[in-house]
């Protein structure tokens, strides 16, 4: 009942529907899931009553008076002339200024709590946006990961948000986001350096992703589950698809997440498929852009420039800013023809891939567990 | 329309010879008369109105279910770009300044504008830079990265499209930056005798607000479309951190004009609100100088609340406190508004006419943007509501259920005068009741999606976010205005055909325009009235007792207008001339702005096409 009313103002009637469609879906503002999403809800939700209270007495009295000054036949067209009355307009000034100074003494108070930078057990992580995916970075474990963000419950994480910069690649300090190509890189094709959002409703509020600077967020679960979040700042042409998820687990499940993933890439057997891919992989325009933790180039370790890493791939559930499953199906549709899938998409295939090409290359991601 | 009879000698001082058409095509084009450019600048808002209204339509079918296929990503982005710079630089900025030219002269007691060749440069400038910007759909594609136009986004990414962007709105910015100066001058200077600053209509208040706001915000976002047209155009690096630029200046630079521009939208709303409630409530406004000083106020303070746009930018507590708090004051003024408004109708006797039911109408929805306003400036609250439908929901109340119902108000209201002809009130009250419901099923369901997780300008949903049902109640509820508005084109088609038979005063109202035969005449005035009080029309119509009874004054009101034309339709009233050179210099403005985009010798082209028109115009006496 308390999400109705809260959403009431203007569509009081329609909102009595919303109970019966509101819905389950992890990205829920008035559904709050950790004590930082909690502490904006419950700043948000006496002001909502405050507003309502306002919103029915206003509307009221407009209805009322409409009703019972409204011209009928036979009277004189001579009401009172009323000019104003100096008593009412001060009065009608300092109340509501008082109402705004009861709602601005919490506001300012959670302002510099939610500001504040979390002590004790603090998982530092890294979040990079590109168009149209997230980078994300565990400085501290040495995790380079996509689109996911996993984290230990009932603890609080320091978001460090990052806007990928020409040339961004390797895991950088925590807390701090590297604008610019590291010394030596390589000019990198991709130039996606523009501003996101990254927005956990369930969990926190958002936080620009903002090229040249470095924000911080900080966001917990009370809970292991999925939580899902959206890019909220429009980046260009795939913005509605530039979604993550953050799984939070219980302390020993993160833990074992963490270990699967500080571990390198497994090369396939020789002579399978997914060695040609492999190969393919290595040899071919892949690397430009991704690298696979594990796997060497004459003897160098390969770095991101610009995409995503691959080395757990298939420990992950989703791709494309996680709107799609990773499945054989999607992977090869993907490599087929990127921009296809995704408008506007980074992924430059020229020459584009033969049909033995993708099923090596596919046959070589799905190692990737 | 009658003309003002100009002796008949050919006066040839100039390079062109002086327009002499009085009806028809071109005496349009050359006119100088601040009515008919009123009804030029109404015209074309409408008609943009309804093209910035096709394209809210397609982004709701779009956004009717889940996964939608109507539009692609590109076109998608285009069409809400479009839509958030037609609807606000296109139509409720120049459908204000409609109201302001048509009225503010009438109002005041004045013949004409103080600068009448100036002002019919704005409106053509404003009508090129409309038809500028749109014609990037034919060359190329049409802006798309959002009307704030954030950098890098809208410097890095491919194509002419925020080119247009940045130097179409570079023409709408001199077009309104010109009028405000004329505008400002024209009430400031062009006063009747007797009429005060404070005997003037509120309406004329709140646009000599308006002006001061245009003036003094549009300098601010000129910088910044400059910035990013070189950005983009000539590898200047202002918004580039790679090279030592910010992108957040752009954001300071936007909403610095940004925000005003907001109330540049509302306030002319406000007023026309403030003219139409006495009237029907046959009282005067309630605390007319507390609703001038509360209008005054928002003035001064939304300068200073922009940030309010940028509290999950990551400008530090501090300046997300600051602006928090400036956010939460200017609710008082703009609350001391609707008090004041109550007051107005309260022991009133209401007359439910159409112009009144929009009046009504406005009060109620804006007090739901207000308030949603109000939890923005909970700054944590905003951390979830920005950049959500949350958003778009709180100022579409403002600007639609708001802005938009107070000049469909007025135009019910002033339409008798502009065109001699009443709109239908019946059909009208139809049309309020539809467009009502549709304002409210579009954009109330809207605060539910927003807090449930649907952010904006997002070209499709998952179905796993569940937002289906309520977007499509959205969707049928912009079907429902798109009736509301046919019903009034209908509305105003019809009253075309009927007789010219308006009376001066058909509302027994309170303000100087309704002394004059409708439509008025050229010259406005016979004689130029003498003002004595606040509502002085009022007054000549009614006394009021010492209790504050109202009392008909026998014969008041001069009688009909019409038979007081003693002066023979203004004969020797001089006024000025129509002139050419005012669309001319308006015309090589698009020109630089092609010059700009693609070839370098159109800029050359449009600047001599500019400066020949000045130079005829500089040469061309104002009347002769």
């Amino acid at each position: 009942m308390r999400r109705i009313t809260r959403l009431a103002p203007g569509v009081g009637a329609l909102a009595v529907v919303a109970a019966a469609c509101a819905p389950n879906n992890h990205q829920d503002s008035l559904n709050p899931q950790g004590p930082y999403a909690q502490k904006i809800d419950t700043l948000f939700t006496p002001v909502f009553w405050i507003a309502a209270a306002i919103f029915f007495i206003v509307e009221g009295m407009l209805v009322l008076f409409a009703i019972r000054y409204r011209h009928r036949k036979g009277r004189p067209q001579t009401p009172p002339q009323i000019h104003g009355n100096s008593r009412l307009e001060i009065g009608w000034t300092i109340l509501p200024a008082l109402i705004l100074v009861g709602v601005a003494i919490p506001t300012v108070s959670t302002i510099y709590d939610l500001a504040r930078t979390p002590t004790g057990n603090v998982l530092n992580v890294n979040v990079v946006g590109h168009q149209w995916w997230w980078e994300v970075d565990y400085p501290d474990q040495q995790i380079v990961t996509a689109n996911e963000l996993h984290i230990p419950v009932g603890e609080p994480v320091y978001v460090s948000l990052c806007a990928a910069g020409v040339g961004y690649g390797g895991v950088p300090a925590p807390n701090e986001c590297q604008p610019g190509p590291p010394k030596g890189a390589p000019p990198s094709a991709v130039g996606d350096d523009v501003i996101h959002s990254f927005w956990v409703p369930e969990l926190a509020g958002k936080q620009d992703v903002v090229p040249g600077r470095t924000n911080h967020l900080v966001l917990q679960a009370d809970r292991p589950g999925t939580y899902t979040g959206q890019c909220a700042e429009f980046c260009g042409l795939s913005h509605a698809y530039m979604r993550f998820k953050v799984v939070a687990q219980t302390r020993e499940d993160f833990d074992a997440w963490v270990r699967a993933q500080q571990a390198d890439a497994v090369a396939p057997p020789a002579g399978s498929l997914a060695a040609t891919g492999m190969n393919d992989f290595l040899n071919g325009q892949c690397i430009a852009c991704h690298a696979i933790r594990g796997l060497q180039v004459n003897g160098q370790p390969l770095t991101a420039n610009g995409g995503p890493n691959l080395t757990h791939l298939m420990s992950r559930s989703c791709f494309r800013g996680c709107t799609m499953p990773i499945t054989r199906a999607n992977l090869e549709a993907w490599l087929r023809d990127p921009q296809a899938v995704e408008a506007g998409s980074w992924m430059q295939l020229n020459p584009k891939l033969s049909q033995d090409q993708i099923d090596a290359l596919v046959a070589f991601l799905m190692t990737l567990r | 329309m009658a003309s003002v009879s100009v002796p008949g000698e050919t006066v040839r001082g100039g390079l062109l010879r002086r327009p002499r058409s009085t009806a028809g095509f071109w005496s349009w084009v050359t006119t100088v008369d601040h009515k008919r450019i009123g009804i030029l600048y109404g015209a074309t808002a409408f008609f943009f109105f309804l093209v910035g209204g096709v394209e809210a339509l397609f982004i709701r079918l779009q956004l009717a279910q889940p996964d939608g296929k109507i539009l692609s990503p590109s076109t998608y982005n285009e069409f809400f770009t479009m839509h958030g710079l037609t609807m606000i630089f296109l139509v409720v900025m120049p459908l204000s300044a409609a109201f302001f030219n048509y009225l503010i002269p009438l109002m005041i007691g004045a013949r004409d504008v103080a600068f009448p060749r100036l002002n019919a440069f704005s409106c053509w400038l404003f009508l090129f830079a409309g038809l500028f910007i749109y014609s990037s759909f034919a060359l190329g594609g049409a802006p798309n990265g959002g009307w704030f136009g954030y950098a890098p986004l809208s410097t890095v990414e491919p194509g002419n499209n925020m080119l247009f962007y940045s130097t179409g709105l570079l023409m709408a910015g001199i077009a309104s930056t010109v009028s405000a100066v004329n505008l400002a001058v024209t009430i400031i200077n062009m006063r009747a005798p007797g009429m005060t600053m404070f005997r003037m209509p509120v309406f004329i208040w709140m646009a000599l607000v308006v002006q001061f706001l245009l003036a003094f915000s549009l300098p601010i976002i000129t910088v910044g479309l400059f910035e990013s047209l070189f950005d983009r155009r000539f590898g200047t690096h202002f918004f580039d951190p790679a090279a030592g630029g910010d992108p957040v200046l752009w954001q300071h630079l936007f909403w610095l004009f940004g925000h005003p521009e907001v109330y540049i939208l509302i306030l002319p709303a406000m007023g026309i609100v403030s003219e139409i409630l006495p009237v029907f409530a046959r009282k005067p406004l309630f605390g007319y100088q507390f609703v001038v000083f509360s209008g005054i106020a928002i003035g001064f303070i939304g300068f200073g609340v922009w940030a309010h746009h940028m509290f999950a930018t990551g400008l530090g507590p501090v300046a997300n406190t600051a602006f928090g708090i400036s956010t939460m004051i200017i609710a008082i003024p703009t609350g001391v508004k609707i008090f004041n408004w109550l007051g107005t109708i309260w022991r009133g006797d209401l007359r439910f006419t159409t112009p009144m039911l929009f009046a009504l109408g406005f009060i109620a929805q804006f007090v739901v943007g207000g308030l949603s306003g109000v939890t923005h400036a909970v700054v944590p609250a905003d951390y979830q509501q920005t950049d959500t439908y949350y958003i778009v929901a709180h100022f579409h109340y403002v600007l639609f259920a708001g802005a938009i119902f107070g000049l469909f108000g007025g135009m019910y209201y002033w339409w008798p005068k502009i065109f001699g002809r009443m709109l239908n009130e019946r059909v009208g009250k139809v049309q309020f009741w539809i467009m009502a419901v549709g304002a409210n099923l579009t954009f109330g369901p809207m605060h539910i999606l927003g807090l449930e997780g649907m952010p904006r300008r997002i070209q499709t949903y998952t179905p796993a976010l569940g937002l289906g049902v309520w977007n499509l109640v959205v969707t049928i509820g912009a079907f429902t205005i798109a009736v509301s508005v046919l019903i009034f084109i209908g509305n105003a088609v019809a009253s075309f055909r009927r007789p010219k038979d308006a009376p001066a005063d058909p509302w027994d109202a309170r303000t100087l325009e309704w002394t004059v035969p409708s439509p008025p005449p050229p010259h406005n005035f016979d004689e130029i009235p003498v003002v004595h009080a606040l509502d002085d029309f009022w007054h000549r119509k009614y006394a009021e007792t010492e209790e504050g009874t109202l009392v008909p004054v026998p014969a008041g009101g001069s009688g009909d207008p019409r038979s007081d034309d003693a002066h023979g339709s203004g004969h020797g009233i001089h006024l000025p001339s129509p002139s050419y050179y005012p669309v001319i210099a308006a015309l090589g403005f698009p020109l630089i702005g092609y010059g700009v985009i693609f070839h370098w010798w159109m800029a050359v082209a449009g600047a001599v096409v500019v400066l020949a028109g000045l130079y005829g115009w500089a040469f061309e006496p104002a009347a002769e």
